[in-house]
Parts: C-alpha cells; sequence; structure tokens
C-alpha cells in the first residue's frame, strides 16, 4: 500500500497491473496513449503491444481472453469506430479470461475530429460501460471491470474522458494479485464460433445477459447514493464520470446518485432514487444517455432542458463553472428554484479591466518539421489536397494553407481517389503520416492500383507516430518495450501491391520534393511520394550548424516567413531573426530565401553559440 | 483555507518552458503536507508551441481537478500575454506573479496578429497585486536560464501556506540531483523577489 500522485491514465495502468492482466493492447491516441505506455514501462512482465490500428488491437486481446488470460486494450473514442466489428460481435460470444476495452473520450475535442460519446457504444454493442470520476476509481474500476467481465462473461468498456485521464489525483496503491490460471483455450464452438445456427443461441443469452446486468447494476457498489445529511429529500442528482466531481462542488446540499456503472441501465436504483427524492436533475457529460432511459421509466428528470429551456450542455466538457450556470438556471426557474432558498440573484458583473488584443498560439509544426518542406512545396501547385489525422493536419492553418479534407484515419488516400473518380477539375493528392499508413491506409493504396486509379498520394514518413506523444509503429523497428524488430518498408509494401511508381524524396530539399510533385501530380497514372525525414522531436540530434540572418543581404521581403517556422521572428520594424533556442538549422528558410540572407553558421567556432 | 476550501493554482506559459515541473513541485510539496491534491495540465498539442495550462488544488478534500474562474489565489505566468490569457481564474485578491519573457507565436511573426505593449505599469493595471520577476535574467544569472521556471515558483509560494521543508523536499523529488542545489537558490530567490508583491 502506497499514497501516490497519479493521472487517470497512470492510474489505469496501476489497476490492470493489480488485477493481474497479461496481455495489453492499443492503439496511440489522446487522452488514451499513456495507459499503455505506463503499462509497458512500469510492469515489464505485462505482454504489450502497440498494434497497427484499434481493429488489430482488440481483436489480440479478444484472443489472448479467450485462453483465459484476463486481456485490456486501449484507444480514443475515434479507435472504437475501428475496433466497432469486434466489439459487437464479441458481446455475443462473450469472454472467458476478463477484457476490458478503456475508451478515452474526449468532450470539448481537445484534440479529436468529433466529440462521440461512447456511452451510445456501450449500449449499442449490449456491453457494461463504467465509468471513474478519478484516478483513485480509474484503478479501482480496472479490477472491478475485470470481474465483472468474467462473473457475466461479458467484454466492458472502461470509459474515461480527457478530465479524468489527464488529472492527478492521491490514489492508494495495493499489490498485484497473481492468478495463477492455466492460459488454454478450450474447444467450444457454440461458445465462440456465431455462425447463424449458434448466433441465434447466442443473441438470445445476450439478452437475458443484459437483464441480469442491469439487477446486478441496481445493487453494484460502483452505484452509490450519497444523501443530504440532514434528511432534506428535495433535490436530487444523477450523475458520473467527472461530472460527479462538479456536482459536489456546486451542489453541496443535493442528494446524488453517482452512477460508476450505468450500463446496462440500473433500473431499480433509478426508480428508488428518483421516489426519495422531490425532483431529480440528471446532469451527465456529452449526451443524455441516463436521462433518456430514466423518461422509459416513466420518470420526468430535468436535464438538457428544463421545460423548454436550456439547463446541461449537451456539448462540450462540464465544470465547476458550467454548473454554477446550470445551478443559477434551477433556482431561477419556479419549478426548482424552491430547493435554493438561500441563492442570491446572480451579482451584476464587475467591469473588468480593459484587456489588450492577444495574438492566437495555434499549435503549428515545429521548427524542422519535415511536414513543412513538402507543405511547402505543394502549395506552389494548383491542387486539392485530401488529408488525415496527425501533426500534418496542422498543414491546414496559415501561412501553408495546404489541406482541404479531413475524414477520418486512412481518409487521406481513399478521399483523393473518390475526388479523382469523379473526375475532379483540379489535380487532387492525397496526404497521410507513417503510422495512419499502416493503420488504414494500405487498403486505400491498394484500391488505387486495382481499380487503376490515378491519384498522387503523399506518405509523411517521419518514422514516428508524433502527435500522440512519439510512439513506435511498424515502421521504426522498435516495438513498445523498445525491442528490436523488422521495419516494415512503405515503398516495398506499395510496390508488391502493385504500385509502379514510387519514389522517395527529403521534404527538406525542395527542389527535389518539388520535382517529384510535378512529376505525379501531371502525371495520368498514380504515384505515390514518400517524403521521408525523421522527426527532429523524436530523434534529437546534437546541432553542429546555426542559422542567422544576414541584415546586409535581407530584403524584408517576408518570403521566409511564408514557411510558418516558430524559430523565424519578425520585430516591429520588420527585421528578421532566428530564436537559436527554437532553430535545428533544418535550412529550409536558406532555400527559400532568393537573396542569400539566410547563412548557416558553424555553432562550435561561433562566439556564444549553442552548442 | 477554511475547512471546505481548496487553495488554487494556476501556473500557465508556453510548452517548453518549465510548467509541469513547477506544478509537479506544488502538488508534491502539498501532497507531503497531508492534504488531498488534484492537478490537472494540458497535453498532447502544447508540444507544438500552443500555450499551456497547469492548475492544481489542495485541501482538505478536493473534488474538481479543474480550478473555478475566479478562484485563483496565484496566477503564475512564464509568458507576458500568457497572464492576460488566463487572467479570469485569478481570484480578486489572487497574486499574479509574471516573468518579463515574450515568446512571439507564429501569428505575429506571420504577420496576422501584433504582440501587444506589455510593460509593468501595463500589466499593473491588469493585475493589481503583481509580482514582476525578470526571471530569465536572473536565471542566467545563477547559471541556468531553465531555472526560470522554479524561481517563479518561489515567487507564487509566498501566498501559499506550505512549509519550507514540504518546498524543499519537492523539489528534491521532483528535480534530477545534478539540479536540485541550483533550482533551491532559484527558489528561494523567487521568494525574495516576490517578498513584497
Amino acid at each position: 500500500m502506497a499514497k501516490k500522485l497519479l493521472t487517470g491514465n497512470e492510474a489505469i495502468a496501476q489497476g490492470a497491473y493489480e488485477a493481474d492482466v497479461s496481455v495489453a493492447t492499443g492503439y496511440p491516441g489522446t487522452p488514451s496513449t499513456e495507459i499503455l505506455e505506463n503499462v509497458s514501462k512500469l510492469y515489464g512482465d505485462i505482454y504489450c503491444e502497440w498494434s497497427p490500428n484499434e481493429k488489430v488491437a482488440f481483436e489480440a486481446a479478444v484472443g489472448a481472453s479467450t485462453t483465459g488470460a484476463r486481456a485490456m486494450t486501449t484507444m480514443k473514442l475515434v479507435g472504437l469506430n475501428v475496433a466497432a466489428d469486434p466489439l459487437m460481435t464479441l458481446s455475443y460470444t462473450g469472454v472467458n479470461g476478463g477484457f476490458i476495452a478503456v475508451v478515452a473520450d474526449d468532450p470539448g475535442m481537445n484534440s479529436s475530429q468529433d466529440e462521440q460519446d461512447t456511452r451510445l457504444f456501450a449500449h449499442f454493442a449490449k456491453v457494461p460501460v463504467l465509468e471513474p470520476s478519478d484516478s483513485q476509481e480509474a484503478k479501482d474500476f480496472m479490477k472491478a471491470g475485470f470481474e465483472l467481465s468474467e462473473q457475466f462473461n461479458t467484454p466492458v468498456i472502461l470509459r474515461t474522458t480527457t478530465t479524468v485521464s489527464h488529472s492527478r489525483g492521491v490514489v492508494e496503491t495495493a499489490d498485484r494479485v497473481k492468478l495463477d490460471r492455466p492460459h488454454s483455450f478450450k474447444k467450444d464452438p457454440q461458445r465462440y464460433v456465431p455462425i447463424p445456427a449458434f448466433a441465434r443461441g447466442m443473441r438470445v443469452r445476450l439478452e437475458e445477459r443484459v437483464e441480469k446486468l442491469s439487477e446486478a447494476a441496481s445493487k453494484s457498489a460502483l452505484n452509490r447514493v450519497e444523501w443530504n445529511e440532514n434528511g432534506d429529500r428535495g433535490l436530487g442528482i444523477v450523475t458520473s464520470s467527472a461530472a460527479y466531481l462538479f456536482v459536489k462542488e456546486v451542489f453541496p446540499e443535493a442528494n446524488v446518485l453517482k452512477l460508476g456503472w450505468c450500463y446496462p441501465f440500473p433500473d431499480q436504483l433509478l426508480l428508488d432514487f428518483s421516489n426519495a427524492v422531490e425532483q431529480v436533475v440528471v446532469i451527465e457529460e456529452l449526451e443524455d444517455f441516463v436521462e433518456l432511459h430514466m423518461r422509459t421509466l416513466g420518470l420526468k428528470p430535468f436535464g438538457k432542458k428544463i421545460g423548454g429551456e436550456p439547463l446541461v450542455p449537451k456539448y462540450g466538457p462540464l465544470d465547476v463553472d458550467v454548473l454554477k450556470k446550470v445551478r443559477a438556471t434551477l433556482a431561477a426557474n419556479p419549478a426548482t428554484a424552491k430547493y435554493f432558498p438561500n441563492d442570491a440573484a446572480p451579482a451584476p458583473q464587475t467591469a473588468l479591466p480593459e484587456l489588450p488584443t492577444l495574438p492566437n498560439r495555434p499549435p503549428v509544426l515545429c521548427p524542422g518539421c519535415p511536414h513543412r518542406g513538402l507543405f511547402y512545396a505543394l502549395g506552389k501547385f494548383k491542387t486539392v489536397v485530401a488529408g488525415d489525422i496527425g501533426c500534418y493536419s496542422l498543414g491546414v492553418a496559415p501561412p501553408l494553407n495546404c489541406m482541404d479534407t479531413i475524414l477520418c484515419m486512412g481518409g487521406g488516400i481513399t478521399v483523393a481517389h473518390g475526388m479523382d473518380c469523379a473526375k475532379n477539375d483540379t489535380p487532387v493528392v492525397g496526404v497521410m503520416g507513417d503510422s495512419t499508413f499502416f493503420h488504414s491506409g494500405m487498403t486505400g493504396l491498394m484500391d488505387i492500383v486495382y481499380n487503376k486509379g490515378k491519384s498522387t498520394i503523399v506518405v509523411l514518413d517521419n518514422r514516428i507516430t508524433a502527435m500522440t506523444g512519439h510512439q513506435d509503429n511498424p515502421g521504426t523497428g522498435k516495438t513498445i518495450s523498445g525491442d528490436e524488430t523488422f521495419a516494415a518498408d512503405i515503398a516495398e509494401i506499395a510496390k508488391a501491391m502493385g504500385m509502379k511508381n514510387v519514389v522517395t524524396v527529403n521534404p527538406r530539399k525542395l527542389d527535389e520534393t518539388s520535382a517529384a510533385l510535378k512529376t505525379a501530380i501531371e502525371s495520368d497514372e498514380p504515384w505515390l511520394i514518400i517524403a521521408k525525414e525523421p522527426c527532429p522531436l523524436a530523434y534529437r540530434k546534437k546541432l553542429e550548424h546555426g542559422v542567422r540572418v544576414n541584415q546586409d543581404k535581407c530584403k524584408k521581403c517576408g518570403s521566409c516567413l511564408k514557411l510558418g517556422c516558430p524559430a523565424i521572428e519578425r520585430n516591429a520594424e520588420k527585421v528578421v531573426s532566428i530564436n537559436d533556442s527554437l532553430c535545428v538549422a533544418c535550412g529550409l528558410c536558406m532555400q527559400v530565401c532568393k537573396f542569400g540572407a539566410l547563412e548557416q553558421f558553424d555553432l562550435k567556432s561561433s562566439k556564444g553559440g549553442l552548442v | 483555507m477554511t475547512a471546505n476550501e481548496n487553495m488554487n493554482v494556476v501556473l500557465v506559459g508556453v510548452g517548453g518552458q518549465g510548467i509541469l515541473l513547477a506544478s509537479a513541485i506544488v502538488a508534491t510539496a502539498a501532497l507531503d503536507s497531508g492534504y488531498d491534491v488534484k492537478t490537472n495540465e494540458i497535453h498532447g498539442m502544447a508540444q507544438r508551441g500552443g500555450s499551456v495550462l497547469a492548475q492544481v488544488r489542495y485541501g482538505k478534500k478536493v473534488y474538481s481537478p479543474l480550478v473555478p474562474k475566479g478562484t485563483a489565489t496565484v496566477l503564475a505566468s512564464l509568458e507576458k500575454t500568457e497572464a492576460i490569457r488566463y487572467v479570469d481564474y485569478l481570484a480578486p485578491d489572487g497574486l499574479a506573479v509574471i516573468s518579463d519573457q515574450i515568446i512571439v507565436p507564429v501569428t505575429v511573426s506571420s504577420g496576422a496578429a501584433t504582440y501587444p505593449d506589455l510593460d509593468e505599469a501595463a500589466l499593473r493595471k491588469i493585475f493589481p497585486r503583481l509580482a514582476y520577476v525578470h526571471a530569465v535574467d536572473r536565471a542566467i544569472e545563477l547559471g541556468n536560464a531553465r531555472a526560470a521556471n522554479v524561481i517563479l515558483l518561489g515567487s507564487l509560494s509566498t501566498k501559499l501556506d506550505l512549509t519550507d521543508d514540504a518546498w524543499q523536499n519537492a523539489i528534491k523529488k521532483c528535480v534530477k540531483p545534478q539540479f536540485v542545489d541550483l533550482n533551491l537558490k532559484a527558489f528561494y530567490l523567487g521568494r525574495e523577489l516576490a517578498q513584497n508583491a
């Protein structure tokens, strides 16, 4: 036993360890990435892997579970879309060793393309979903989830959110309880082989299981009621996940039904709680998941609305400030005002001092990022660019302005192909990263070759899964634990698929990159350009050179600023300078300057240079 | 701090300035002092030059890891515009500790936006209780520009009810052994600089 300050993600890893997980898989995705990294780093005897995508990760964990091992898989919200196929059928076949899919939602879309609520997926697949509110629960719910999974022969989803995953809290850790069970697959086709004849039986058992789970959820310690200490049974709040924490601060007097296990819905508990209080308000982040179900039970809670008025937002993250507004709305509404007798009308806002207009500080491609050279070169052509998910999504921002669509992982290739199929009047280029190529780009590329497409595809191969914090992938030659392994070769894969025109360029060399793009864009055949250069953040090199501006030669034309490099600065007098602490001397600006004003210098011999 | 109240600390800056280390030291000092502690950090995109927000709350019992607006006992910023970006976190009587450093965002160097004129007097109009610290210059005097974050930490510590021992131990736990002496010096220098704020 020890008290540690852990993030939700670290606590999930600790819970997996204490529950004696044998196999842990996943694909990186904010805010879930650090779970698997921690399992791998801290607990060496658990088998861990970064899989090429979430579907592969999910299925590998299912395989482990069928042998009797406890298994888990981790992903972000949209990752579950990719793994939806095995999820939907796993709920039919059930599990052997405990199985948890940890899915991290991102209310507020801090680094996601949508805001889907994984609880609805759990409902769709008919599997239990657990929602910890803080780090201690994140750890405890992992252990409870494995027990639940084995007791009811069901996969379990543990749903976290950005707030839960990335906040730290005090966690009491415990020792691992070794299971010491044999991992031995027992043949049982009626259980594991959902051909229609067997699947129909599974379907019936699934409904029976949901019923039993609903009954168990009503009695489970994962769901609890915190009564008002003075016996006031006026207002009752149903809540879950991090919203519970905010409810406790903003409604300290309320009776609270805290749901840690909200689906299969604990019907009896919802009915009992609602009957014990005068008025229920449901405060849940994102969808009106529990609220809608309560209506089917004949209950009349307030939630997303009170009367016709908006109450709890249906999108965006909740926090104390949002719930203070919810409280003010309740206090002002005739239906609920009596529960807030001491709430003063909101004080008129005191005038804030006048604030200067602040420049935005958006995330940008790093100094030396190889994607910058590719986008700069591509920007010189009149094309439509179908983009994808990764650091290179930042290519959409000015001054590069070089991305026209993003759909999903893999969409960079397939959306470009579709535009070409429709004979778009402007040439089309599809771009995606190396990890995305392995994730779901390969099938799209095969489609282009097979169906005689003509798209120009660029794989931005920076030798790492960068956006999520530098994870290895099938192309890097290393596993999650740092072991050497075979490094998949994107050019060889493409050639094996029948792609004839494959060229590798260094995107930090603009002439070479532009020439390859010109050939490909003007061609009637499909081309694959691999823009290959390691991410300078992941593969740091000791710098030998710096770059400086020769002010005698500089015409202040601003060409170098069109690269959008954070290391190139310009003051109010339009004097350009290089920030030595940021510059990695990639040399791109030297190629862009027509006047030779950007000069490389030797760091070792220069006075005051950083080495 | 009454039984049901939390101490709220907000630290802001730009990716790479050492905000997360400073927040880890606050959290460790509070935990070792027997408090319940929660923290939150903005992850991911921050490494790409975005603004960074770290929050630490401690007290007898902490629910939300996120600091409510208008409640921060202290707002510390390693960059001038970032302090203003998060001004609404500060309590009416809260202390702002601001380093004089400027980090020009790409939106400014590309000409799409301008960096406002912000001298000490301009900041004082926005932050009536202000410790304006030349953290980078002072850190360079100590021998390492990267210690600016811990100078700021020393300054903000003047408003928190944690003991000297707790701070020292937390620094020893959170920084690499070879940097402990430098960071202790930086911490006490920061304290001195904010003594009258």
